[in-house]
This record gives structure tokens, sequence and C-alpha cells, in this order.
């Protein structure tokens, strides 16, 4: 249980290993050979665990040579976090096993919810962001994180509708979540650019107070552009497209704050031949090199 | 009400307004953003069944699959979020669905593809080969007394009609002009490695195996598959080791 004093401690044994600070992809059963025929292939690659829940056969072949060559990232998007009712002990049981199995350097999952009343809708729904929501988010993380024996990483959001009944700005809510259970920040750039054109925030002023200093990983993909009831832009976050220049931007700015990161190209509709998300990658691992630059020309001064 | 149920209820009753407690920035009506999610929902559990069921989708035309899983989908909405087990109701759905009553072999040709779905995942096990099998021949009484597992990849469909055929003439395998559609079929899914096979069984072949994998001796299976005149035990038995159903 978290308590508002002191973070959450969470046992490490399995969080040793971490991604590499470059760019991986979001991997589907087309890519498979073709990444493993890639003398030069991206540097992790991610999956969603709910895809490897079955109990054998082709998947878990796959994945199984696909995480001997690569850094492996396990990317829930079922586990309804920001669900009212109760986890579902048997999804978390079914990613213990997955976890147990290959050992991810990575768990990540979405400041979401996606279930309720023993339906699942698929689709990540907004939260409010009130006390209540707060509370219960993270004794979920809390319980999680024990469940699985890991630091897992929290996705920000991409929303469309806000809540009257919400008390806290999406990134302080973020930032006091990760300050509760102690869990890390998968950004989301793509999301964040979203959530912010959606609600008419400045998306500089966002990442700014979200805890940088938490991030595990970075995400990026492509949305789609929309109009609300005004005629105002509404992105949809399609992950079915190039990722944005407008998202490039900005993810060199959080670069420029954190240095390199893990960074994954995800692309989960229309999806693409593994060409062209080699392509997006090698695009985040020239943003990398450049941070890199960056961090060997400045100045040493804090190190004196 | 919680409001998880709130929201609920509306994303998948088109015709509801969205929740109450919905706002925008910009004052707009939260309408056309909450119908965002509508779509995401109701569009990724259609593409959701037409992934499994691209025969079934194929035999009516996507417009006329996509309408009917869409109500599918409000009645009966995944309960996991592992969305490869999702349908496994569809195929019954699809029996009592009055506007497919025409395609009275649909049902069945959606029950053989979620069985393909569900032996693609199952767990893996390694089959007795020809020689293992051979050994236990050399005794012909303890053969017959012999209780024999099933690989859990093989799954059975019985049809009336000729749901084999009709799906192997949708993977190119036969000419669809060729198929009997009245004709009876039992269907074999099953997976030797990692490939999911279909193949439609002799007479006898689906009593023989019901009954082995509810725990049968040999000499019981074949017994209750001896009502089928047109039964024969060897090449039922040779189909059991070459196709690596026996665990």
């Amino acid at each position: 249980m978290s308590s508002e004093s002191s973070p959450a401690h969470v046992p490490l044994s399995r969080a040793a290993h971490v991604l590499p600070a470059a760019a991986g992809v979001g991997i589907k059963a087309r890519h498979y050979q073709a990444f493993l025929d890639d003398a030069a292939a991206p540097a992790f690659i991610e999956v969603h665990a709910e895809n490897f829940m079955g109990a054998g056969g082709a998947p878990h072949a796959w994945l199984a040579r696909l995480h001997e060559k690569s850094p492996l990232s396990l990317h829930g998007v079922g586990l309804s976090l920001g669900g009212e009712p109760a986890l579902d002990q048997a999804h978390i049981d079914r990613l213990a096993a997955l976890i147990e199995r290959y050992r991810p350097e990575s768990f990540s999952e979405h400041l979401a919810w996606s279930s309720h009343g023993g339906r699942h809708f698929n689709d990540l729904l907004p939260i409010p962001y009130d006390g209540g929501t707060l509370q219960r988010v993270c004794e979920h993380i809390d319980q999680v994180q024990s469940s699985l024996g890991l630091r897992m990483l929290l996705e920000n959001p991409a929303t469309y509708v806000e809540f009257e009944a919400s008390t806290w700005n999406e990134a302080d809510f973020i930032a006091e979540v990760i300050r509760r259970t102690g869990c890390g920040l998968l950004l989301d750039v793509n999301n964040a650019y979203v959530s912010c054109i959606n609600h008419g925030r400045d998306p500089g002023t966002y990442l700014a107070a979200l805890p940088l200093q938490a991030v595990g990983e970075i995400h990026l993909a492509g949305h789609a552009i929309d109009r609300d009831g005004n005629g105002d832009p509404l992105l949809i976050d399609n992950h079915g497209s190039p990722v944005a220049e407008a998202v490039w931007a900005l993810y060199s700015t959080v670069l420029d704050r954190i240095g390199p990161m893990a960074t994954l190209i995800e692309w989960d509709n229309d999806v693409p031949e593994y060409e062209v998300l080699r392509f997006e990658a090698q695009r985040a691992d020239l943003v990398l090199a450049s941070a890199r630059t960056a961090i060997r020309q400045q100045p040493k001064a804090s190190q004196a | 009400m919680s409001r998880n149920e709130d929201f609920a209820s509306a994303l998948l009753g088109a015709e509801r307004s969205p929740p109450a407690g919905l706002k925008a920035w910009n004052g707009s009506d939260p309408t056309q953003r909450f119908n965002v999610h509508r779509n995401n929902v109701v569009a990724s559990l259609i593409d959701a069944l037409s992934t499994t069921f691209p025969v079934a989708q194929a035999l009516v035309g996507v417009e006329f699959f996509r309408a009917m899983a869409r109500i599918f989908i409000v009645g009966s909405p995944p309960d996991s979020s592992v969305l490869f087990e999702y349908g496994r109701d569809f195929p019954d759905f699809i029996a009592g669905f009055a506007p497919a009553a025409g395609l009275p072999y649909l049902a069945d040709v959606a029950r053989i593809e979620y069985c393909r779905v569900e032996s693609f995942h199952a767990a893996d096990a390694v089959a007795l080969d020809a020689q293992a099998f051979q050994a236990l021949q050399a005794n012909p009484d303890s053969l017959s007394e012999l209780r024999v597992q099933l690989h859990p990849a093989c799954r059975l469909v019985r049809s009336r009609h000729a749901a084999f055929s009709i799906w192997a003439a949708h993977q190119g395998f036969m000419a669809i002009e060729s198929v009997v559609l009245d004709q009876p079929e039992d269907v074999l899914i099953f997976r030797p490695e990692h490939e999911v096979r279909t193949l439609a069984l002799p007479p006898g072949g689906a009593v023989f195996l019901a009954a082995l994998a509810d725990r049968c001796t040999l000499a019981e299976a074949a017994a209750a598959a001896g009502s089928d005149a047109g039964f024969d035990l060897s090449t039922n038995l040779r189909g059991l080791i070459e196709n690596g159903l026996v665990i």
C-alpha cells in the first residue's frame, strides 16, 4: 500500500537490466524473419504482452529467437490500471508467467482503463485526475510491481476528453503516481503532443511538469488529424503512420533535457514493411546520436 | 452507477449520449470526442473477429460481416484482453443469425477458423513417433488396452455440411464449384510443429478421436467408431501417428 510520506520499496531483482539507449521497434509477426536476418537491426524490440498469452506454438518459438538476438520490452495493453474494479488476478498471473519465461528488460503499462464489469473494451480509456483515482491507480501499480517483482514503467496517455471531476492536471497527477509508487515513466512523446493539442495546452510546459528523471523508455508513433465539434484540431493516436514532424521536434527537446534514452517506434495499424519501420528507427538513432554529441560537449562543471 | 459503468454503457450503445461529466477545453460538444473511443472499441473488435474468421468474412462479404460482427460485439463483448481468444461464441451466434440463414454452413466454417486459432496458440508437446508406436504394437493385447493422450493442439469439428471443403476452397486447395454443400464432413485441426493443419477425416475418424480424447482405450474407441460402416482401424491408427496426434 502506498503512503503519501514514503515512496514504495520495490524489489529490483529483475529490473537490473535496462533497455539500451538506442532506437527499437514495435515488432509484428510479419517482421520477425526480416528482423532476425538484419545484421544491423534496431537495438531492441517491443511486443504486446497479450499477444503472447497463449500456452505455446509459433508465437513463443519466434519470441524466444527474437529475444536471443535483442533486448525485449514487454508492453501490456490490458491491465486496466485506471479502472474502478480490482485488477484481474488471472491476467496478472499470465503476465507473471510471461515475465518469468522471457525475463524482459522492461515491462510497461498504461495510465488508462480498458475493462469493466467483466467486459474488455480494447481501448485505452481516460480517467479523471482526482484523489480517489490517484489512490486507486497507486494501489494497482503497487500490486503489479509486487506481484511481478519488478519496477514497471507507466505510459502517459493520449486523451480526447477531460473530466469535470478532475482536480489535478495530468502531468502533476503522473508525477504524484511516480513519487508514491516508485514506478518509472514511459514517456510517449506522441501521446504528450496529441493530448496537449487536444486540450489546448503547451507541450513544452506539459513536459516540464513531468518527472523526466524517471523516464525509462520513450515511445514515438504517428497520429491522424481530425476536427472537434468547434472545428479545432482533434489528433487521434492511431499508430498508423510515420511520426509527425512536430513530434520529432518535441522528441529532440526531451533528449536535450534527459540525454539519450531507449526510444521505440510504434506502428500498430496499417503495419508497414519492416524497411519502413527500420527507416523510422534510423531517424530516431540520428537524433539520439546528436544528443550524445551534445552531452560530450557540455562543460562538466557539475562534476568538478 | 459508477463512472466506469456510465462510460462503458455509452461506449457500446451508439444511440446513447456520452456519459455526464465530460468537457473540452474549448467548450465544444464532447460527443464528437467521445466518439473516438466508440469507434476505437467497435472497429478494433470487428478487426479482431475478421482476423480470426477470414473465410467467414469472405463468404458473406466484408460489409455483411462487419455489420454482423458489430451486433455480436454489442451483445457479447470480450471478457478478457487476450484478443485472440475472442469469438469463441461467434459461430453459435452466426448459427442463430437470421440474415445468414441462407448459408447454413457458415457457422461450421467459423468453428473451423476458431479451432485453428486455438490450435495455433495451444501448448507445445512432442508427438509419439512411428518407432515408439511400433514398439507398442509388438504386443497387440496391450495395444488394444492402451489409453493415449492426444496432442493439446488437436481440435475436431463435425459438420452436417461440407465445411471443410468450403474452407479449403478458400485456401485455393480445391475448386469451389466441385464442393457438394450438403455433404457432411468431419474436420481435424492439428499442429505437428508450429504450422496449423486442417484436413477432412475418414469415416468414423471423428468418433474414434473423440473417444480417445475422452480417455477410452484404443479398443473402446475402435468399437465406438465401428458403428460407421466405413471405419477402418488401420487407416485411423496410421493417421494418428503420421499426423503426430498422440503424445
